[in-house]
C-alpha cells in the first residue's frame, strides 16, 4: 500500500493518550465524580430514604454546629490519632534501627513484623476481639494465670478506646518500620562509622545524626498515619461498632452510623464532608512535605 | 578480644529481644490458629494454654457444613482475580498516558485523580450505592469489581514507573514504523514487570481484604465474600462453639494472602512501600 519502500517514522497520534486514558478517566466519571456531587448535593437535603429528598439549605451544616455527639466523635478522633500515630512510628523506628544492623536471623524477623500488614481489617477485629474476650479471652486468662485480675477491654468505656489503640498499633508497626528501613538503607555508611571514628555514643550517633537524616521520612509517614487513622473503619466497626455507648465512636464511625444506623442521609453526607475537609488538610500538608522531603534528597 | 566478645554478646541479647517482641507481635495470628483448632469446650473455658490438648479439625467440617465458606472463598477469588486483572490494565493505561504524553486535560485529570485519594469510601458510600443499584448490578459480583477498578494509587505508582521508561527506546520504535498500540505493547510493557508484580500483588490483596464496599452491595448470603461472610459469624447463636468456628473462617481467609506474602515476600514489602511513597 506504501509507495515508500521503507516505512516513514510515525508522528505521535493525538488521539493515543485518550485511549490509553479513557477507561481511568471514564471509571472516575461513573464511580468517584458521580458520587461525590451525588453527596455534596445530599448534604443540602433531609432524606430519610434513598433518593427522594427534601431541600433543606444548610440546615444540616448547622445541626452540625450544636451537636453534642459530633463533639464526641471529634474527641475520641483525636484521641484515637493521637494514641495511635506517634506509638506506631516509635516502634516502627525503633524496629527499623535495630534490624538495620547484621544480626543473625533479621531476615526472618523483618518477615515477622510485616506479617500483620497481610491480614485484613475484618479478620484482624475478630481474632483481637476473641482475644480480648472478658469471659473466655485469652488476654485474661494469661492474667489470671499470672495472678491478677482480668480488664474488661472492649466492654468498658474506660478501657476500650485504649485496646483500639493497642490493636490497631499492632497493625501499622510493620509498614512504618519498612518505610524506616528502607530511608536507614539511604543513609552512607561512612556517615555513621565517620561519627564512631569521632568518638559518638551510640545514642549519640542515633540523636544526632540518624533522627535528623530521617526527618523527611519522618513528616511522611506522620501525615501518612493521620490519614490512616482518620479513615480507620474496619477493626472498630467489628470491636465496638463505636461502642459502648459512643466511648470509641470515632468521625468515620458517625458517619456510617448516622447513614445507616439512623437513617439521616444528608446529615451523614455533610458530616462526611466534613471529614473530606479534615482529610483535605492532611493532605496537602503532605504534599508539602513530600516536596520538602524531594528537595533534601 | 573482650571487646568483639562483649559486642557478639550484646548482638545475641539484642536478637534475643527481638524474637521475644516478633513472638509476641505474631502471637494474635497464632492464636486464630490454635483457636481453630481447639475444641469449643477448651476454648469456651478460663483456663491459659498454648496448644490444645486434643487438635482437631471439627471447627473447620462445622462451619463449612453450616455456611456456604467454599462460596465464599469463591465469590472472592472471582473478585479479587478479575479486579485486579482489569484494574492493573487500567492503571498501566492510564499510567502511561498521563507519564509519556502530553495532551489537553492532562493536569486537570491528574488533579482530579489526585483529589479522589483523599476522599473515604464512607463518604461517596451511599451515592456510590444509588449509581449501583441504577445499573442494576446490587448482589452481583460485578457491583463489587467495577467501582474499585479505578483504583487512584495504582495509576500514581505505574505513572511513576513509566516516567523512567527512557523516551529514546519509545522514539526508536516509531522511527520503525511501530503504532502507538505496538509501541505499547512491544516496547513499553516489557520493561514494565516489576511493575505489574507490584499492581497485582497490592491490587489482589485490597481486593481480598476489602470489606466496606462488597458488605453494603452484596445481600444474599451466597453471594458473600470471605470478609463480609466473616463478620456475619461472630456471635452467631447457631453454633455450639461460635469463636471456633469465626477463628477456622478467618484463618481460610488469611492463609491465601500469607502464602502470596512468602513466595513473593520481596514484592509485597516493595509495594507496600510505594503506596506510602507518593
Amino acid at each position: 500500500m506504501s509507495p515508500h519502500v521503507e516505512s516513514p517514522p510515525r508522528r505521535r497520534a493525538r488521539w493515543a493518550p485518550y485511549v490509553f486514558a479513557g477507561p481511568a478517566a471514564l471509571l472516575f466519571l461513573a464511580f468517584s465524580l458521580l458520587p461525590i456531587v451525588i453527596a455534596i448535593a445530599l448534604s443540602f437535603q433531609d432524606t430519610a430514604t434513598l433518593g427522594d429528598g427534601e431541600w433543606v439549605g444548610t440546615a444540616n451544616y448547622e445541626t452540625m454546629l450544636g451537636d453534642p455527639l459530633l463533639r464526641t466523635a471529634l474527641w475520641n478522633t483525636v484521641l484515637f490519632t493521637v494514641g495511635t500515630v506517634p506509638t506506631a512510628m516509635a516502634i516502627g523506628l525503633a524496629l527499623a534501627v535495630a534490624l538495620n544492623r547484621p544480626l543473625p536471623g533479621r531476615g526472618v524477623l523483618r518477615a515477622l513484623f510485616f506479617v500483620p500488614m497481610v491480614a485484613a481489617g475484618v479478620v484482624v477485629g475478630v481474632i483481637m476481639s476473641w482475644i480480648f474476650n472478658p469471659d473466655y479471652g485469652v488476654a485474661n486468662n494469661a492474667l489470671a494465670a499470672l495472678g491478677l485480675g482480668g480488664l474488661p477491654w472492649l466492654t468498658s468505656p474506660r478501657t476500650a478506646m485504649l485496646t483500639l489503640i493497642v490493636v490497631v498499633v499492632w497493625t501499622r508497626i510493620g509498614f512504618c518500620m519498612v518505610i524506616y528501613l528502607g530511608a536507614l538503607q539511604s543513609i552512607p555508611a561512612e556517615l555513621r562509622e565517620a561519627a564512631a571514628i569521632d568518638g559518638a555514643s551510640g545514642w549519640q550517633r542515633f540523636r544526632r545524626l540518624t533522627v535528623p537524616m530521617l526527618a523527611p521520612t519522618t513528616s511522611i509517614l506522620l501525615i501518612l498515619n493521620v490519614v490512616f487513622s482518620l479513615q480507620a473503619f474496619d477493626v472498630i466497626y467489628v470491636m465496638t461498632g463505636g461502642g459502648p455507648g459512643f466511648s470509641t465512636t470515632v468521625l468515620i464511625q458517625y458517619v456510617f452510623r448516622s447513614a445507616f444506623a439512623d437513617a439521616r442521609m444528608g446529615y451523614a453526607a455533610a458530616l462526611g464532608l466534613l471529614l473530606v475537609l479534615i482529610l483535605l488538610v492532611f493532605t496537602l500538608l503532605r504534599q508539602r512535605a513530600t516536596r520538602r522531603a524531594e528537595e533534601l534528597l | 578480644m573482650t571487646r568483639t566478645s562483649e559486642r557478639r554478646t550484646r548482638r545475641w541479647l539484642l536478637t534475643a529481644a527481638l524474637t521475644a517482641v516478633a513472638a509476641l507481635v505474631v502471637f494474635p495470628l497464632y492464636w486464630m490458629v490454635v483457636s481453630a483448632l481447639t475444641p469449643g469446650g477448651q476454648s469456651q473455658s478460663s483456663e491459659f494454654y498454648l496448644w490444645p490438648d486434643a487438635p482437631t479439625t471439627d471447627n473447620f467440617t462445622e462451619v463449612f457444613a453450616q455456611q456456604p465458606v467454599w462460596q465464599w472463598l469463591g465469590n472472592s477469588f472471582f473478585v479479587a482475580s478479575v479486579g485486579t486483572a482489569l484494574s492493573v490494565c487500567v492503571s498501566l493505561g492510564a499510567g502511561y498516558a498521563l507519564a509519556k504524553y502530553r495532551f489537553r486535560g492532562r493536569g486537570l485529570l491528574y488533579a482530579a485523580f489526585l483529589v479522589t485519594i483523599m476522599i473515604p469510601i464512607q463518604v461517596t458510600l451511599v451515592p456510590a450505592f444509588l449509581v449501583t443499584a441504577r445499573l442494576g448490578l446490587v448482589d452481583s459480583p460485578w457491583a463489587v469489581i467495577l467501582p474499585t477498578l479505578f483504583d487512584v494509587v495504582g495509576i500514581f505508582i505505574a505513572r511513576q514507573f513509566m516516567l523512567g521508561v527512557p523516551d529514546a527506546l519509545i522514539e526508536a520504535a516509531r522511527l520503525d514504523g511501530a503504532g502507538e498500540l505496538r509501541t505499547f505493547f512491544r516496547v513499553v510493557l516489557p520493561t514494565c514487570w516489576p511493575l505489574v508484580g507490584v499492581l497485582v500483588i497490592l491490587g489482589f490483596m485490597n481486593r481480598w481484604n476489602d470489606f466496606l464496599w462488597p458488605l453494603v452491595v452484596l445481600q444474599g448470603n451466597e453471594s458473600l465474600t470471605v470478609p463480609v461472610g466473616l463478620s456475619t459469624l461472630t456471635n452467631n447463636p447457631a453454633f455450639t462453639s461460635p469463636w471456633g468456628a469465626v477463628m477456622a473462617v478467618a484463618t481460610v481467609a488469611v492463609v491465601p494472602l500469607l502464602v502470596v506474602f512468602l513466595v513473593f515476600q520481596r514484592t509485597f514489602v516493595q509495594g507496600i512501600a510505594s503506596t506510602g511513597i507518593k
